[in-house]
């Protein structure tokens, strides 16, 4: 199973307590991850990336063991510790406002 | 006996307020959506327990929320706002082209009739509606592509359609209007549009009675009086007698003919309510006192209400969306600030208490008279 964390906002809006699991076949990579996350939680639709362009929004970041992977294609593969489920794939809110 | 709920759109969160009908005690619920910004939520007139909801957020995008049960419990529609077609472009601040680019809902016009029926007016400027409860949107192409779109500029917040009134006697009639590229009116449920303009002056424009550019701020209507149509617009207030053909000012003696609110006393179609604003940068109360205008007389003639409102030292904003009315007698008058105080009246506006004093800024106030 793959684990993904959620920013708190998305986590209420999809009414989610603590990590998603998801189950993939295939290939894991950013873009199959959100497939599945947003065909799970369709209210999430809109939230991450643009509808129409599929373009990541611009205040949220994809991490991966500790790597910022916002800026990979999104059918660049995960990491394998992302894919056996060993860390999770984390989606984050920047941190801006001040 | 009769209740009130108040439907309180802020900059982090909505509020439900409700009241007996004596309008004196209330209760505040919220925040729902608490951190998101509320811009407007409002519930279908053929359904008061069906309320609409705009959830936004510079982060996570644009959210529509539904209830079924008068804002107990929300669930989250559809927000997919696709503009049909080549969406083109429209001018930018500085007169340069830009393509149309979907930002925010800024205003949800329920049906009169079906409440899974509901309009949406957007940033960039277009009208959706959904027929199904808001899980789906069509854009209703023919204001867009009327012929000018590719001429309208934004306002300082945004090339948005922030006003959507529907006419209860003629079902394919609608008004909107656009900051800044004025006003519009369609006679065939959508289709076919026109600007509503004449007799509007502005001068920041090069052309000062040109047929698009003008900042409307808002427009409101009394439903027993269709063809009357009252405007507040960047400067000064305006009035219609022939369904927006025709505009004359009404600004009379106001302390300043700025603002942003206008609205329609529940049961006197002549009369009507407007927040004078200083401007043009400053943005707040002239003098630092809060005071609702009223005319008895259709305009030209205003009144300062003040009684219960701060009369010093207040440098509050009162925005586009933020006033509206009951229908109970004496008709009840809220407003909300900047500042984040919701202000009412039970009394047609001659005396004033506040509801809340310390929400987030407010962007929106509707309001529900209840059985």
């Amino acid at each position: 199973m793959i684990r993904v964390v959620l920013p708190a906002h998305l986590r209420t809006l999809a009414h989610i307590n603590g990590e998603v699991q998801l189950q993939i076949n295939g290939q894991v990579t950013q873009g199959t991850v959100l497939d599945a996350l947003e065909a799970s939680y369709p209210m999430l639709r809109g939230t991450m990336r643009d509808q129409l362009t599929r373009k990541r929004r611009a205040f949220v970041r994809f991490f991966a063991c500790e790597q910022d992977v916002s800026h990979d294609p999104p059918d660049t593969p995960l990491p394998e510790a992302i894919a056996a489920g060993k860390e999770p794939f984390l989606i984050v809110g920047a941190i801006a406002g001040g | 006996m009769s209740a009130i709920r108040v439907l309180v759109g802020t900059r982090k969160g909505a509020f439900v307020l409700t009241s007996d009908g004596k309008r004196e005690r209330w209760d505040v619920a919220g925040p729902h959506f608490g951190g998101w910004e509320i811009y407007h939520v409002k519930g279908s007139p053929a359904d008061p327990n069906r309320l609409y909801a705009s959830q936004s957020s510079g982060w996570f995008g644009q959210v529509i929320q539904r209830s079924d049960d008068g804002g107990k419990t929300w669930e989250p529609v559809g927000n997919k706002f696709e503009y049909q077609g080549d969406t083109g472009t429209h001018k930018w601040y500085d007169g340069t082209d830009r393509p149309w680019e979907f930002t925010r809902v800024w205003h949800l016009e329920p049906s009169l009739t079906d409440p899974d029926a509901v309009y949406a007016g957007v940033q960039d400027a277009a009208l959706f509606r959904s027929t199904d409860g808001g899980q789906t949107w069509q854009e209703l192409p023919g204001l867009r592509g009327h012929g000018t779109g590719s001429s309208w500029q934004p306002g300082a917040g945004g090339l948005c359609l922030h006003t959507i009134i529907l006419d209860p006697t003629h079902a394919e009639r609608m008004f909107i209007a656009i900051s800044s590229a004025g006003a519009f009116r369609t006679d065939d449920g959508g289709k076919t549009w026109r600007p509503i303009t004449r007799g509007l002056r502005s001068e920041f424009m090069p052309d000062p009675t040109a047929e698009i550019g003008h900042c409307v701020h808002r427009m409101a209507m009394h439903p027993s009086r269709p063809g009357v149509l009252f405007m507040q617009k960047h400067w000064d207030v305006m009035r219609s007698d022939d369904g927006g053909d025709n505009w004359h000012e009404v600004s009379g003696n106001l302390p300043t003919d700025f603002g942003f609110t206008i609205d329609v006393h529940a049961h006197d179609p002549e009369t009507i309510y407007v927040v004078p604003i200083k401007s043009d940068s400053e943005h707040y109360p002239p003098d630092g006192k809060l005071r609702v205008y009223r005319s008895r007389k259709g305009g030209d003639e205003w009144e300062a209400l003040t009684k219960g409102l701060p009369q010093s030292d207040c440098y509050v904003n009162v925005l586009r969306d933020a006033m509206a009315v009951d229908s109970l007698d004496p008709c009840g008058v809220y407003f909300g600030t900047t500042g984040g105080q919701v202000y009412a009246s039970a009394d047609a506006g001659d005396s004033w208490q506040p509801i809340v004093r310390d929400l987030p800024s407010v962007l929106s106030v509707e309001v529900q008279t209840l059985p």
